[in-house]
């Protein structure tokens, strides 16, 4: 008989309160690299079920277990049940938040979501200085820095955009001038690419521009704290 | 008196307009109930399960506007799949053979094709009103219909609905002869529309009170249609981007100011942060603001076009708006009787958002507050024991802290004492929804206190089956109760079983019932349809060994028509 996890639950969350936030996140199975608990991971069915990513039946459903099969991105593993410490004491109701998502947490109408996700696309204008049109790239497609400037790589294949980040700037091989790669934010300011964390530069990004460095001086190089 | 007319009877029961009350005037004898089911026009079904249309018409013959609900409230959250049910189609039929002179259909998280809606639109010489809410299942060209064939067209409301968007030819298909519009909300439809046959629609249209325009409709058209509506009381901006500096702004500014009567403001599902001053000349008339889809526009800008509304009785705004912000909304807006602040950011905690503090402001300064819907941060005790002592007179109350059973930040207790302070205090708490840490005691508090409670959600709440006792035991006038990811199980479902058909509704996901016990509760209620959503194994038969498996998904309610016929294979009825 497999013990309830209710009782357990309050030992569990004071001793679970003592550890760092990354210790946490290895104990909930959340990490990309944890050992694959699924097979020792206690259930309240009876043993030799079927032990599936997709099935729910039979499993204890942790707060884990609402997680959204959403297998884009960086997020994919973490999502997936199977990879997931179903160690006992994984309370309902208790659980300090995954940064995963829920299904249907947080309880907006999905139109709501959408309207502010911007229908899950999230085009933004990008321009080259001396180029004679611009280009569109959806920021939606891209998790990284790294990966948007191999992007531009392509698409403004004159110009090499590698080790971007490491020296700041970037060469034409033609005429040797440097450009910086620049955005426009929601206030209007035109901010150097880089400084805040790709997320929120992919919601605050509304055009980007990539600059000959003469033409650089008014761009502040940090972002100011909101 | 042995013979009291009947007519007069009529005549007296046509000033009781509430169905409740109607409802119970049908049951002080025969008589009564004869005269007020052939009087009664308007008529409500909260679960279109629950009954079925022959049973409507037979009851009530007359009936002229019928108001629907299907699908259970969590289905707006993704929880019930798509083809669950909640489908119009034989209402509209059994109208359609049975009251020609069918007037009003407002439908709430129902199912409507393109189909009915186009017999909807031939049946009815004199239908005048359609309002969908959350709905889906049909695309312009029903629109198409009902705009073409319903010569006598008040209201066509459109909110919050999935629609396949196919062309903007819809809006030509009214004709040139109709005249009659009061009502037309498109907001939600996501495609173009053409510009120049909305402008000339409602120049022809001189009664329309309430127009909400789509995404597709510029400033420019904008500023043209409130030129030529001059009875607008409720306006949905579409588009609200435009460059302060040109002539478009300064003609919109003008045609504002001139704006005497609208008391209501809502779209700006695109618009930029400079753009709001345009509608300044007629924020001092306002009764209502809803912000909510404009997610672009920061605290600053928020605030300074509050300032201008000191009227306002209901404000739905996004969490940009920031403590601050709410500190002035409280400052400003002393007639505020209803506030909903949604998350701009739905998946992470972002920079912009509220917290206790701003609730706690806005508690101190709008005293005529009732209803309240609130995505925040954070939430401690302290400050729901002073929300409640500041606002004792909540009607809803429903908190949702983004984070899931997050408990009081300073104290890292549950927020047991600040919800229980709600309950104790607001005395005719009709909905509530909490969220947080929560332990069995809330629950207890809940049962003890709200005495008036007709709907309650919870989530990652609780501890045993105790809580939802308490709750089932103690909310006398409780109807509606859906619960998600709390460990209640079958003690808790089968302590009081008759207490549902007291209930229009029961929703559990995620918690520790198991099929077992939901076969049970089927077996002593044959009054209730038990349904199990499973989406994992489409079912022909129940399975007979896994009984000890737990539901992911049950719903319940009360019926006088037993299982219903359509429903898809990853629904079983017990």
């Amino acid at each position: 008989m497999v013990a309830k996890p209710r009782e357990q639950n309050l030992e569990f969350e004071a001793a679970e309160r003592n550890l760092s936030p990354g210790m946490a996140n290895q104990a909930w199975g959340l990490e990309d690299s944890a050992t694959d608990f699924k097979e020792t991971e206690l259930t309240l069915g009876p043993p030799g079920e079927s032990r599936d990513a997709g099935g729910k039946s039979g499993t204890k459903r942790g707060f884990c277990e609402t997680l959204d099969l959403n297998l884009t991105g960086s997020n994919a593993k973490r999502n997936d049940p199977g990879a997931q410490s179903q160690q006992e004491a994984c309370p309902t109701a208790k659980h300090p938040a995954a940064k995963a998502k829920l299904v249907g947490w947080p309880p907006v109408r999905a139109l709501r979501k959408n309207a502010m996700r911007s229908d899950g696309c999230n085009y933004v204008k990008v321009a080259v200085d001396g180029a004679p049109y611009l280009r569109k790239v959806d920021l939606e497609m891209y998790s990284s820095y790294k990966h948007l400037s191999e992007a531009l790589e392509d698409m403004f294949s004159c110009f090499t955009i590698r080790n971007y980040f490491n020296a700041g700037k970037l060469m034409d091989p033609v005429d040797g001038s440097e450009y910086v790669l620049a955005y426009e934010d929601r206030d209007g300011d035109w901010m150097m690419v880089g400084d805040i964390p790709w997320q929120i530069f992919a919601r605050s990004c509304k055009r980007i521009r990539l600059m000959k460095s003469s033409e650089t001086v008014d761009i502040e190089p940090i972002t100011p704290p909101k | 008196m042995n013979y009291f007319p009947e007519e007069v009877l009529e005549h007296i029961l046509d000033f009781v307009t509430s169905n409740k009350e109607r409802n119970a005037v049908s049951l002080v004898c025969k008589t009564w109930y004869k005269v007020e089911r052939e009087s009664r026009y308007r008529v409500f079904i909260g679960n279109c399960y629950a009954t079925n249309p022959e049973r409507l018409i037979a009851r009530f013959p007359r009936v002229k506007s019928l108001t629907l609900k299907g699908k259970p409230h969590f289905a707006d959250f993704n929880l019930v799949p798509h083809d669950w049910g909640g489908f119009v189609d034989p209402w509209i039929k059994t109208l359609a053979r049975a009251c020609p002179g069918f007037e009003e259909l407002r439908l709430k998280r129902m199912v409507v094709s393109d189909e009915i809606l186009e017999l909807l639109s031939k049946s009815f010489v004199n239908f005048k009103s359609l309002v969908l809410v959350s709905c889906d299942g049909f695309s312009t060209d029903g629109l198409a219909a009902i705009a073409a064939n319903c010569r006598y067209l008040r209201e066509l409301d459109l909110q919050e609905n999935e629609v396949d968007d196919r062309s903007g030819h819809w809006l030509s298909c009214f004709p040139e002869s109709c005249t009659s519009l009061v009502s037309l909300n498109f907001a939600c439809l996501k495609g173009e529309i053409n510009l120049s046959v909305l402008e000339r629609l409602v120049a022809r249209n001189p009664n329309l009170r309430s127009l909400r325009l789509n995404r597709a409709v510029p400033v420019e058209t904008l500023q043209k249609i409130i030129t030529k509506a001059h009875r607008l009381v409720d306006l949905g901006t579409g588009s609200f981007i435009h460059d302060p500096k040109s002539e478009t702004y300064q003609k919109l500014k003008n045609a504002m100011s001139k704006c005497e009567s609208i008391r209501s403001l809502s779209g700006f599902l695109d618009v930029a942060p400079h753009c709001l001053t345009a509608v300044y000349p007629i924020c001092p008339h306002l009764t209502s603001l809803n912000l909510s889809y404009a997610p672009g526009i920061n605290s600053n800008e928020l605030i300074k076009l509050i300032r201008h509304c000191r009227k306002l009785q209901r404000l739905w705004i996004l969490d940009c708006v920031g403590d601050k912000g709410l500190g002035i909304v409280a400052a400003t807006c002393k007639e505020l009787e209803e506030l909903r602040v949604f998350p701009s950011d739905p998946f992470g905690p972002g920079n912009a958002a509220v917290t206790e503090e701003g609730l706690v402001a806005i508690s101190v300064g709008c005293h005529k507050l009732h209803s309240l819907l609130y995505f925040c941060q954070q939430m401690t005790n302290a400050a729901l024991i002073t929300i409640a002592k500041n606002c004792p007179n909540f009607i809803r109350f429903r908190l949702c802290i983004l984070d899931p059973a997050k408990p009081d930040p300073d104290t890292m207790d549950p927020l047991d004492e600040g919800f229980g302070a709600i309950v104790q205090s607001c005395k005719r708490l009709r909905r509530l929804s909490i969220s947080g840490l929560l332990s069995d005691k809330v629950f207890l508090y809940i049962g003890t206190y709200a005495e008036q409670l007709e709907m309650l959600s919870i989530a990652f709440a609780g501890e045993s089956d105790k809580a939802m006792l308490y709750v089932l035991n103690g909310c006398k006038k409780l109807r509606k109760l859906e619960i998600r990811d709390c460990p209640f199980g079958n003690m808790a479902l089968l302590a009081d079983v008759g207490k549902y058909e007291t209930m229009r509704s029961l929703w559990m996901s995620s918690c520790e019932v198991t099929l077992q016990g939901c076969k049970t509760l089927a077996r002593l209620m044959p009054k209730l349809n038990v349904e199990i959503i499973n989406e994992n194994d489409l079912w022909d038969e129940i399975p007979a060994d896994d009984d000890r498996k737990k539901v992911e998904k049950m719903y319940l309610y009360r019926t006088l028509v037993g299982p219903r016929q359509d429903a898809p294979g990853f629904v079983w009825t017990l």
